[in-house]
């Protein structure tokens, strides 16, 4: 395997987040292909304890975390900070919180 | 003419629905050419949905709709003309955004208003789905309302807090509505699952429930699961599968854009939770079938037991003021965060005699921290800052005042190194403080057991004339 490393911006087809309901914030990576998808989930960078590092979350709070293989996704769903909306929104929507993950580094391009 | 609804769904084929989803949400608008296109293909209903909680509480929580009156009124003129040229049924489900009674009303007396000044005539079922307070106090007591994810358990103080509380709908309220009478031309509905009416049409006509709810699923957006993403959409749905195409001939659906639609906005991609069951996506199969159509087969429904709804309420919580603000001064910048602390300590002594638990004051520092707050990984600030300090109290003439306090206290505030002694803050607006009005959050978030998926959703039959 190669030392080098990328960021997932630039192997990801879709990295976003928005809410799911107003107590939930989903977040998806979608891949262009199965290949990356799959070196990406092999890589074991991914994972809930990365996720609860980067989203100050405890792993066991964690709603959703997965490798969808039907979709070539991964789908991590959290709790809201606070209820969508109240006093102290930054983002009602959930539109923005998703540049952590594009700033994932996976080692890349998959040397064999 | 009254049993028009009926007379279309008697001479649908047993062999495949056509439903046809202008967009994704009424009063957005959509394409009239791309819908007129769907209904030269012969469905046998149009459904469109108009609800969300996705753009905040105070929907529910003040009475305010998703979009203008104006808005509605453009988009459903469309639809009541097709029905009033094909007589097959329109359903539209949560009317203006959070599907309140109010609502329902106001979408009503539109439809009225437009059958009056067209001249035409039909019969409307309105479906309500406002729940009585004493109700879910009666059901909590009785342990049959539980939360819905990281929600906390219902307290019956945040019951009489909210301004209104409505439950998600099935399919059955729909069914009902279409069985009950000699027939239905347009159901609008309250608060309703999302895939409901299209849910409910394919149920009718005796096709998988499964295949109903996830075809239902997808067309609740629109076009949203095509390439580009659209508006109008159609579907059809036949005895072991349905396929689903965008009318916009510049978009296509393809199997990956249909398959990984469901990620969208929900908690798993594969496990849909609705009313009366779970929607399970994990063993389908997406086919191309032309280069803009999917075939989709293999989606499960797992039935609930008991039957369960979501409710959905806000209430209010005081009123707000903010006051916006530039910053360029880069040795102001470099001590925003302590002096902050500073000028909210001072602002709080000065108002000590407003007990300190029933105000806030919150900083969003863009160019700082302003999107992600705490969980913002860059730790340098930009050459540039727009702050924003959020003021919420009891009355907005407090919450000015506070937040008025807060600004010229921070505009002149001292610091070290300070050689820029006029000003802190480059003000782009008047009024330097400004009212937003009440706020709102969501109080009720929760799923309540009921005996039947139809005895809290009451329906109004009426002959609609000119």
């Amino acid at each position: 395997m190669s030392a080098a490393t990328t960021p997932l911006r630039e192997i990801a087809k879709v990295i976003r987040s928005k809410n799911a309901g107003p107590f939930e914030i989903t977040l998806d990576i979608v891949f262009k292909t199965k290949e990356d998808f799959e070196a990406v989930r092999q890589s074991g960078v991914i994972t809930k304890e990365l996720v609860s590092q980067l989203y100050n979350v405890p792993t066991q709070n964690i709603i959703t975390f997965g490798f969808f293989d039907l979709i070539n996704a991964v789908k991590i769903t959290l709790p809201r900070a606070r209820a969508q909306g109240g006093v102290g929104e930054t983002d009602m929507h959930a539109a923005q919180q998703h540049v952590p993950l594009q700033e994932i580094r996976v080692p890349w391009p998959v040397v064999s | 003419m009254a049993a028009c609804g009926q007379v279309n769904m008697a001479t649908a084929s047993n062999d495949e629905i056509r439903i046809l989803t202008p967009s994704g949400m009424l009063g957005y608008g959509f394409p009239v050419d791309h819908f007129r296109r769907g209904l030269a293909l012969k469905p046998h209903a149009i459904t469109i949905d108009s609800g969300s909680t996705d753009s905040g509480p105070q929907k529910l929580g003040k009475g305010e709709m998703t979009c203008s009156r104006e808005a509605y009124v453009k988009d459903i003129e469309v639809l009541l003309q097709a029905q009033h040229e094909t007589r097959i049924p329109v359903l539209i489900s949560s009317a203006g955004g959070d599907g309140t009674n109010l609502h329902v009303d106001v979408f009503r007396d539109i439809i009225a208003e437009i059958a009056k000044r067209r001249g035409w005539q039909f019969k409307l079922a309105s479906i309500y789905a406002n729940i009585d307070k004493a109700h879910i106090a009666r059901e909590l007591r009785a342990g049959r309302v539980e939360p819905l994810g990281p929600v906390p358990p219902l307290d019956p103080r945040e019951i009489d807090a909210a301004t209104v509380v409505v439950a998600q709908m099935g399919a059955e309220p729909f069914l009902k509505a279409l069985d009950e009478s000699e027939g239905v031309d347009v159901i609008v509905s309250g608060r309703a699952y999302d895939p409901s009416p299209t849910a409910a049409m394919a149920i009718r006509a005796g096709f998988d429930p499964a295949l109903a709810w996830h075809m239902g699923k997808i067309m609740e957006c629109g076009a949203l699961c095509a390439e580009p993403v659209g508006r109008n959409v159609m579907g059809y749905l036949r005895q072991d599968h349905f396929e689903i195409e965008p009318l916009n001939p510049e978009e296509r659906c393809t199997t990956a854009s249909v398959a990984a639609h469901t990620l969208y906005e929900k908690t798993h991609p594969f496990l849909l939770p609705g009313p009366g069951g779970t929607l399970d996506l994990s063993q389908c199969k997406y086919e191309q079938v032309t280069d803009r159509r999917v075939r989709v087969s293999g989606s499960r429904f797992i039935p609930s037991n008991p039957y369960t709804v979501k409710l959905e309420g806000a209430k209010t919580s005081g009123y707000r003021s903010i006051f916006i603000a530039g910053a360029r001064d880069p040795i102001f910048i470099a001590q925003i965060d302590g002096l902050l602390e500073k000028v909210f300590a001072a602002t709080r002594a000065y108002f000590s005699d407003v007990p300190p638990e029933t105000y806030r004051i919150i900083p969003h520092l863009y160019g700082k921290n302003g999107v992600m707050g705490d969980l913002e990984p860059v730790t340098t600030p930009a050459h540039e800052l727009c702050i924003i300090v959020e003021v919420a109290a009891a009355t907005q003439s407090l919450a000015t005042a506070i937040c008025g306090k807060a600004r010229t206290t921070l505009m002149h505030a001292p610091y070290p190194g300070r050689i820029a002694t006029a000003g802190n803050l480059a003000s782009p607006f008047t009024p330097l403080e400004i009212p937003l009005g009440e706020a709102c959050e969501f109080n009720v978030y929760h799923l309540m057991k009921v005996d039947s998926p139809t005895a809290l959703f009451p329906i109004r039959y009426e002959e609609i004339r000119a």
